[in-house]
């Protein structure tokens, strides 16, 4: 029985580092899957949807949509939860997608990485210059709670951060609306269906 | 006489109405947490920022797709000028923040570049691996001193800005720019005010010309493009004034905190 429990413990321990996935190793794996797919010759179209699924795997959607609300998240009901997240990850992918599908073939180098503490850590990359285009800084923030599922938090480009400004950007519609976040809601669905 | 005056004047109500806008009845040097800039004035902002989307719809933007079509080196030569010019005003204001050491390379810089790099149109100092530039200003200096930045502002033409680096730009008027004290009040030939206008002038559609896609992409991505360059705007001040080579996790985000409430596994 306690041989069961010792080959237990060890096959779990084989298994923990087998699954575990560092933070920088795991930027560089998802940009080198994004470049490889905004390098084929495929329509935008099917580039973005493509895009989207490596965003729904990577980036913690969910956790940047609460980030995104600010302090408003805690006066939402169960029901507006689930709406707003609806609507959020419609537009975060859309929004996302079309984005990064401006650029072909980048090539991105994982350059550092700065762990801030058990949740998060920085990566810290390269996208390389191009003749048209000068070298740009682009950092990464990772979810590193679970270690075997880190996630992409925020996307930091020449120190500045897409959710800041993401969160900014809500706040003022909020704000331009006596807070109802219905307008929100009906900004967000307006964006994903144009 | 009477201009400089009524200059002045501006720059020293601009400032003393930053004091009281940026405070807030508290000094914020006295804050561990970055604050919040306001929008005093966003109707009259948005206005403004519309006003100036369709100056550059109508105008700007044509002039820059346009500069991108001349020939590389042109357009190269034509950046490397204007940032050259830029030394001027980046220099003094290096020493301002006690950066004599940086200001030493950028005068070097100019000089070679001036010179050896044909009145700063081949960037010589860069291949001879002088470090990086970055490019300083009056509104810099005041933040760096401590100087709140005030409310948030949208300027016809100009665009984004804050009360602090409003006032910042009024030094360069009232003396802090050898380059316009030597076009519109030197005595010679070759500078004008004409002149001075064509290099701020180059130096605008030259920004533009290299942002043109992607200002394009941030419009089509955003659900409030006026709140989204304003963030922007703010968190490259914040970053070109603490001198952040990548932007600092203090900087980026307002509230840490706000990350850390959130646990959605």
């Amino acid at each position: 029985m306690k041989k069961f429990f010792i080959i237990i413990f060890f096959l779990n321990l084989s298994f923990g580092s087998a699954y575990s996935i560092g933070p920088d190793v795991f930027v560089q794996s998802t940009v080198n899957r994004a470049s490889q797919i905004l390098s084929k010759n495929i329509s935008k179209e099917e580039k973005i949807n493509r895009l989207k699924i490596i965003a729904k795997e990577t980036v913690d959607i969910r956790g940047i949509g609460f980030y995104s609300l600010g302090s408003v998240r805690k006066n939402l009901n169960d029901g507006q939860k689930k709406e707003y997240f609806y609507l959020f990850e419609n537009y975060f992918l859309k929004s996302f997608a079309s984005r990064l599908s401006e650029y072909t073939n980048p090539k991105i180098e994982v350059q550092d990485k700065k762990v801030i503490n058990k949740n998060y850590t920085i990566v810290n990359s390269l996208l390389i210059s191009t003749p048209d285009r000068p070298e740009v800084k682009i950092d990464w923030r990772i979810y590193t709670k679970n270690p075997d599922n880190p996630l992409i938090r925020d996307l930091i480009i020449e120190g500045l951060s897409l959710a800041r400004t993401q969160k900014e950007e809500f706040a003022s519609i909020l704000s331009s609306n006596n807070n109802n976040i219905n307008i929100l809601f009906k900004t967000l669905e307006n964006f994903s269906k144009n | 006489m009477m201009r400089k005056l009524t200059i002045a004047i501006i720059y020293i109500l601009l400032l003393a109405f930053n004091a009281n806008a940026g405070s807030d009845g508290e000094l914020s040097l006295n804050k561990s947490k970055p604050k919040e800039i306001k929008d005093c004035f966003e109707k009259l902002n948005r206005a403004t920022f519309a006003f100036n989307k369709g100056l550059d719809k109508a105008i700007i933007k044509p002039i820059a797709e346009g500069y991108r079509n001349l020939p590389d080196q042109v357009q190269k030569g034509t950046k490397n000028a204007v940032t050259n010019l830029s030394n001027l005003i980046t220099i003094p204001n290096n020493i301002l923040q006690g950066d004599i050491k940086t200001a030493i390379i950028n005068t070097g810089r100019l000089v070679v570049n001036t010179t050896v790099g044909l009145l700063g149109t081949i960037d010589v100092a860069n291949k001879m691996g002088f470090p990086k530039y970055e490019r300083e200003d009056y509104g810099q200096t005041l933040g760096a001193w401590g100087i709140g930045p005030g409310c948030y502002m949208v300027l016809p033409v100009l665009g984004p800005s804050t009360i602090r680096d409003t006032a910042g730009s009024f030094a360069n008027v009232l003396g802090g720019d050898p380059w316009y004290n030597a076009s519109i009040h030197g005595n010679n030939e070759f500078l004008s005010e004409g002149v001075f206008l064509t290099s701020k002038a180059l130096d605008g559609i030259s920004f533009r010309s290299d942002n043109l896609e992607s200002l394009d992409n941030l419009e089509a991505n955003s659900i409030d493009f006026y709140a989204s360059l304003r963030s922007l705007y703010l968190q490259d001040r914040e970053n070109k004034i603490k001198n952040n080579q990548r932007g600092s996790v203090e900087v980026i985000y307002k509230d840490e905190d706000d990350w850390e409430e959130i646990d959605t596994k």
